[in-house]
């Protein structure tokens, strides 16, 4: 087991080259002088060639990539055009909010998803199961950005129980603050996702349900509630497990736009900010780093599946 | 003395435009203490609905007990709570089912499963559980039960999940055992030890048995009581000796004639050109790896055979055998690793895929289960006429020849319109069988192609594959696990046992006469041997023909 975990974070290192590659290439294949594009329509022939040289553009592309690699190797992810500012450090800066809010989303979103899931798949077909299913529908077809602004509208101006927007830390500001603020991005950041999982668990469990094991369960005269918890849903937690990996990778899509209606200061917010200035070495770390949780995300999942079924070795 | 089950006048209704109202109906029959009582029927018989409906494990949303009474040790259970039901599973009453291999749940450890009995039913510390646990897994004779309480089910062998789960059931003493085809999913030998086990601990321990069959030859070895269902009622019931030995009822008695004679008839051997041969046929699985880590399994190793046109060759074998890698090597839907398999004069063990194909025409597979083998989404028709099309028959004269073949396998030409979920399982293997004949192949292998058919629709399809076999003059190759099937289809067999044919010969002097103590041990083990076989197959031949 331990030799396949070492294995695997070895396999993440191609992985990581190809994508720095793509990453690299992406600003090298776009029309024109990068230099140029970067610059911007207005920009002098002496802007033009101060970034050629700052990005290195002057010398053979394959030095320039292995230099940059060498950099990224030793956590160097380039300096911001504008601030100036080193984009690893941009990142740090941005890092908190964001991570904040993916993790109260994913958990908020387990939690409401998997018990509702999984009373929708026990009472398959009934009214409880057509109101999880109807708002599992609902729930994919609303844009994030229109329920953000009905939930502010609704919580905060109209009923004035929370915060418009913004952002308060938890180790600077307090708990209070913190929740009071985060609230509503995450529930807005949780529709989709609740209903993801709770499709996803329904199905899921609805077919460990027809198992046999499930039948020696009650056979037993194990509770229902148990024979729930114990043999139906551990049974049924890989798919689970997968589609909440997935949600985690698209939730980072959901944290641009939901970062902008709440006017939260995190990555969302920093790419946003980047593409709109085109400065390219903060979108490139960006998408670097992006790229990195994705590979540790599903290495993790991978991983968790051997310890929720036994037959599953590797 | 009160039985311990009491089944009084009990009728479960079916659903609304189910193909009949009742799915048991008025039936009434006991168990008492220290019984073993066998209730028998086929597929639809209401054997099985009548143990679920005891358990309170039936599909409560088709499934409605309307009259009558289940009374355990004197106490109706019909109208218990959800709450009494549940105790009573496990503390006075427990099941065995068909599937060891998905019976048990595969995540968790197995001792912990049956430790969940006591964790349910009593307030037993942890360590007093394990105590009991380890006591149960050792009365159902696993070995080295300290270390398989930690194995999870797919650690272990169908035998010895069956063991656990019965294990588990008996771990609270139980006054009532239902055990709904225990057996059924088990190789032969290890039936015969399951059923030895369960005969034991019933004595041992005085409790009553419910033990739902479908197999004379089962009931013969191991019933007290036999009571005999058909659609839903009871035909007939008593003791074991008296029905077997002198059934009343036209439907105990077709049963009881339908169970194949482990003897052969007669057959003279066969003379036609060879079909179908193998050569030093070998078939390896894994590898041993770079650092000579792997494990290498030999599913056939060496073997050796041919069959000629008109001629039927058994290979009987338990699971794990090999007679299945043979069957899949001689129709190259896997790769023997060596050897040869000549078909006519070709070796197709070696030839190209491209080359291949002009040879799968000539040898065609008849398989298991009749309720998976036929594509559910496209008509009988397409299925019978896919093949020939393939090959460049007109559609016009593939249909014709299927028109053709469905009156020949018994079945309306017309329902080549039909669906497969529109037969019953035989009928579908009459259609798999005419599927296979519309290929004209030279070669035809059964794969346990009767093995998931009631028995009564067993001896028809085996009437229709010796009759098939004469009319195209086909080799056959039947592959099965059951000694009484193989007596009756084959002319010559093989037995295999871990990849290795142990024994081979004409039928009869198998039979009568077996050489390897393997074999032996599969004739003594077949159930029923000693009732239907030694006496001269005298309670068979005494039942008047229908």
């Amino acid at each position: 087991m331990l030799f396949y975990i070492f294995k695997r974070i070895l396999m993440t290192i191609p992985v990581m080259v190809i994508v720095a590659l793509f990453v690299f290439l992406m600003l090298r294949l776009s029309p024109g002088d990068p230099a140029a594009v970067i610059a911007g329509d207005y920009a002098t022939a002496e802007d033009v060639q101060r970034i050629r040289e700052q990005l290195g553009l002057s010398e053979p592309i394959v030095v320039q990539f292995t230099r940059w690699l060498g950099q990224l190797a030793q956590g160097d992810l380039g300096t911001s055009i504008f601030s100036n500012k080193p984009v690893s450090q941009l990142i740090a800066q941005r890092i908190e909010p964001t991570m904040f809010l993916a993790l109260t989303t994913i958990i908020f979103s387990v939690l409401v998803a998997v018990p509702l899931g999984t009373i929708a798949a026990y009472r398959a077909g009934s009214w409880i199961d057509r109101v999880v299913m109807l708002f599992s529908v609902g729930g994919f077809s609303v844009p994030v950005f229109v329920l953000g602004y009905v939930l502010i509208y609704v919580l905060s101006l109209k009923l004035r129980w929370l915060p418009v927007q913004g952002y308060k830390s938890p180790f600077t500001e307090g708990i209070g603050p913190f929740f009071a603020h985060i609230t509503l991005p995450t529930l807005t950041l949780s529709v989709i996702f609740i209903a993801l999982i709770a499709r996803m668990t329904r199905a899921s469990v609805i077919e460990v349900l027809e198992e046999d094991y499930v039948r020696t369960a009650r056979a037993k005269g194990q509770s229902e509630l148990k024979v729930l918890m114990r043999h139906a849903l551990r049974n049924a937690a890989v798919p689970i497990i997968t589609v909440i990996g997935i949600g985690i990778a698209l939730l980072i899509g959901g944290v641009v736009v939901t970062e902008s209606v709440y006017n939260i200061p995190g990555l969302g917010r920093l790419v946003l900010d980047a593409v709109l200035a085109r400065d390219y070495p903060i979108i490139q770390g960006l998408i670097l780093f992006f790229s990195f949780i994705y590979i540790v995300l599903n290495l993790l999942i991978d991983l968790s599946y051997s310890l929720l079924d036994p037959r599953i070795r590797y | 003395m009160t039985p311990i089950l009491d089944i009084e006048n009990l009728s479960v209704s079916l659903p609304k435009g189910a193909d009949r109202p009742f799915a048991i109906q008025d039936i009434t029959f006991s168990v008492n203490a220290g019984e073993i009582v066998c209730v028998v029927g086929e597929s639809g018989s209401g054997k099985s609905v009548t143990s679920f409906t005891v358990m309170g494990l039936h599909d409560k949303r088709a499934l409605t007990p309307v009259a009558g009474e289940i009374r355990l040790e004197g106490k109706n259970i019909l109208g218990a709570s959800a709450a009494e039901i549940r105790r009573l599973r496990g503390e006075k009453m427990a099941m065995i089912f068909q599937e060891p291999m998905t019976a048990l749940n595969p995540v968790a450890p197995v001792g912990q499963q049956i430790g969940e009995m006591l964790e349910i039913h009593t307030n037993f510390g942890a360590a007093k559980r394990k105590a009991k646990v380890l006591q149960a897994m050792r009365d159902v004779h696993l070995p080295d039960p300290e270390k398989m309480y930690h194995s999870f089910p797919h650690q272990l062998s169908g035998g010895q999940r069956q063991r656990i789960v019965i294990a588990m059931s008996l771990v609270l003493e139980p006054v009532l055992l239902i055990a709904d085809e225990p057996t059924t999913a088990l190789d032969v030998t290890t039936q015969a030890q399951i059923l030895a086990l369960i005969k034991e601990l019933q004595t041992r321990r005085g409790m009553g048995v419910l033990f739902i069959t479908h197999d004379f030859g089962v009931v013969a070895d191991i019933a007290d009581r036999v009571v005999v269902m058909q659609n839903g009622q009871i035909v007939e019931q008593g003791p074991v000796a008296q029905v077997l030995g002198n059934p009343t009822h036209p439907y105990t008695k077709m049963l009881i004639n339908a169970v194949p004679s482990m003897t052969p008839p007669s057959r003279a051997p066969v003379a036609g050109p060879v079909a179908l041969s193998a050569a030093n046929l070998n078939k390896q699985y894994g590898s041993l790896g770079l650092l000579g880590g792997g494990r290498v399994v030999n599913a056939a190793n060496d073997v050796n055979f041919q069959v000629r046109r008109g001629e039927t060759l058994g290979i009987v074998g338990e699971s794990g055998s090999g007679k299945s890698t043979v069957a899949r090597c001689v129709m190259r839907l896997i790769d023997p690793t060596s050897g040869e398999v000549l078909i006519g004069d070709t070796n197709i063990a070696t030839i190209a895929e491209s080359q291949l194909r002009q040879h799968r025409r000539d040898i065609q597979i008849v398989f298991q289960d009749p309720y998976r083998s036929l594509n559910p989404r496209r008509t009988v028709g397409q299925s019978i006429t896919e093949g020939p099309v393939n090959f460049g028959v007109s559609p016009a004269e593939a249909l014709e020849r299927a028109r053709r073949l469905m009156s020949i396998v018994g079945l309306a030409p017309e329902a080549l319109d039909r669906f497969p979920h529109q037969f019953s399982g035989g009928q579908r293997q009459r259609i798999c069988i005419a599927r296979a004949l519309a290929m004209e192949p030279m070669v035809l292998i059964a794969d346990e192609a009767v093995s998931a058919l009631d028995v009564s629709v067993q001896a028809q399809v085996l009437d229709l594959l010796e009759d098939v076999k004469e009319k195209f003059d086909l080799a056959m190759l039947f592959i099965t696990h059951d000694l009484r099937v193989a007596a009756q289809i084959c002319d010559r067999i093989m037995v295999m046992q871990k990849g290795i044919v142990v024994e081979s010969g004409p039928t009869a002097q198998v039979f009568a006469n077996p050489q390897h103590p393997y074999t032996r041990a599969l004739l003594s083990a077949a159930p029923g041997h000693s009732t239907f076989d030694s006496k001269g197959g005298a309670s068979a031949g005494q039942a008047a023909p229908l």
